[in-house]
């Protein structure tokens, strides 16, 4: 009964291993590919498509950005003539990105001048228009209202602006509340220079902490340092109609900055190295703001600090701002 | 060595002794070099040439909106003596509530003060002084500093009142706003305004009323 050659000729089921010749081929062995082959191509295949996605910054950099500008020095090894080639650079990117033409500068810091910067509590009426100055005179990013300014609505008896709001929408100013902006405040001991891992922000010799944004890497630990949530970190690529664009730029302020880098209030350098106020005073309606040099005895600034009611903001953390807030009496 | 510093115990206390001395004077040095509270360096400021402060003048002598237009369309006003000459004030009428011809739904509130605690009763086109002297229109300063002299000591101090221009008067001038650029006479108070350009942080979400 079992030999095969009396055996009715009945289906196989492929499962056993006879070895009778008029047996089909089984239907999923059909040829010589092995399941190992499969896998091995398989994972052939994952590996190209992996390398080729690690590849693909390489081939973003071509289109986007020049070698230039990849091969580009710190700002403080730019001799004057690889600094004139940065700046003509970006003034034709400037050019080509956006429609502008812009003048960028590099104004350096005065001899014998620091800095001061003193708010009036007892004056400001939270009407947030120095944030807007900000926001159109260091060419901010339009859709997202960035800007180096915040302004605080406080309960009166409190100090703390971790509890103020920021995003109150309603007449000012409410009887009950008082307003603070709050923007960099400069530090002697800047917490944000200490974290960088590449030295692409640091104190200029006139107070002001600056950020050299091609130098930036874009890694937020000094947003994560900063204890008066002063810096900003561009997520897009900032959106500015051509006719909107501030002209009077300078490299270390408010150039347009790239994507992906962090920014920062500069005490508006561009204007203040050149003797003029920043925009947020021009802008403030009711004069709560004093801007001025802290090493001339007869400055403004240093008749506020010796007359006013005078504190900075987190003094415990010892950072010794150079932003001061007052009360009139 | 240190069978020879046991015969030498003099040797030890010695060396002891210059390590000692010369650490301290190492750290006094040291905080010579890096004191922190070191005063600013006051800089010479070297007498330059300083651009002018200009305060913008007060408005010129009013004139008073009658409600009528020209055929060209433009407001018809009139100077304060085109009446004022004419009419007796009576010093009664107070508020522009009480008044019959002009000024009906003037917004006022000043303290205690009155009309002609400012407004000169016998020439309408100046002001006066509490003393009684005159004062131009475009010398308001001089009449709100009588009463506001912190006011005026902080705008003086450049503390008070916006401005345009140079923090450094010797690479430019200043323009500064008089009292009344920003403060209406008749009701100085802030008005409330609508704050401009709220924040739209992607990071900090805006927290619900009354939970902070």
């Amino acid at each position: 009964m079992n030999d095969p050659s009396t055996s009715p000729k009945t289906p196989c089921s492929g499962n056993c291993a006879c070895s009778g010749n008029s047996a089909p081929p089984p239907a999923d062995e059909p040829t010589g590919i092995s399941r190992r082959t499969v896998v091995k191509a398989l994972g052939a295949t994952l590996g190209v498509a992996a390398y080729a996605k690690a590849l693909a910054p390489l081939t973003e950099l071509t289109k986007e950005t020049s070698m230039d500008e990849f091969i580009q020095k710190h700002y403080k090894e730019l001799s004057k003539e690889e600094m004139a080639a940065v700046i003509q650079r970006l003034t034709q990117e400037a050019k080509d990105h956006y429609g502008a033409d812009v003048t960028i500068s590099d104004p350096q810091p005065v001899d014998g001048v620091k800095f001061g910067y003193a708010l009036n509590l007892s004056i400001c009426n939270g009407c947030r228009k120095c944030a807007e100055a900000c926001h159109l005179e260091n060419n901010h990013d339009r859709p997202s209202h960035q800007s180096y300014i915040r302004v605080f609505e406080m309960s009166k008896g409190s100090m703390d602006f971790e509890k103020g709001n920021a995003h109150y929408d309603h007449p000012v100013p409410q009887p009950d509340k008082y307003y603070m902006p709050v923007q960099c405040q400069q530090c002697e001991h800047p917490p944000c220079v200490d974290v960088c891992p590449v030295e692409a922000t640091w104190k200029e010799k006139d107070g002001v902490v600056v950020v050299d944004y091609n130098w930036c890497i874009g890694c937020r630990y000094c947003e994560a340092a900063c204890p008066y949530h002063a810096r900003r970190f561009n997520w897009t690529k900032p959106q500015i109609p051509a006719e909107e664009i501030n002209p009077n730029q300078s490299y270390l302020s408010n150039r347009i900055r790239p994507q992906g880098v962090m920014e920062k209030c500069t005490f508006c350098l561009h204007r203040t190295r050149e003797g003029r106020l920043p925009a947020c005073l021009e802008a403030c309606p009711t004069g709560a703001r004093v801007f001025g040099n802290l090493n001339d005895p007869n400055s403004e600034i240093r008749w506020v600090l010796e007359n006013k009611r005078v504190f900075v903001l987190k003094e415990e953390l010892g950072l010794k701002p150079q932003f001061f807030y007052f009360f009139d009496e | 060595m240190s069978l020879y510093l046991k015969k030498h115990p003099w040797l030890a206390w010695l060396t002891l002794v210059v390590l000692v001395t010369g650490f301290s004077m190492a750290i006094v040095w040291a905080q010579k070099t890096i004191t922190p509270n070191a005063p600013a360096p006051v800089t010479k400021m070297k007498p330059a040439a300083t651009h002018p402060v200009i305060i913008k003048p007060g408005p010129a002598t009013p004139r008073l909106d009658t409600g009528l237009k020209d055929k060209a369309g433009n407001a018809v006003t009139v100077a304060c003596s085109t009446c004022h000459s004419t009419t007796t004030p009576n010093v009664l009428r107070n508020t522009a509530e009480d008044l019959f011809q002009a000024h009906r739904g003037l917004q006022y509130q000043h303290g205690a003060l009155t009309c002609l605690s400012c407004h000169n009763a016998s020439n309408y086109d100046t002001l006066h002084l509490a003393d009684g002297r005159s004062v131009a229109f475009p010398d308001v300063m001089t009449l709100c500093s009588q009463c506001h002299g912190t006011a005026r000591r902080d705008y003086d101090h450049g503390s008070h009142g916006g401005m345009n221009g140079h923090w450094d008067l010797t690479k430019g001038g200043r323009i500064r706003n008089n009292c009344i650029n920003c403060h209406d006479p008749h009701h100085p108070k802030f008005p409330l305004v609508q704050p401009v350009l709220p924040p739209r942080d992607r990071i900090s979400v805006p927290k619900a009323e009354g939970s902070h």
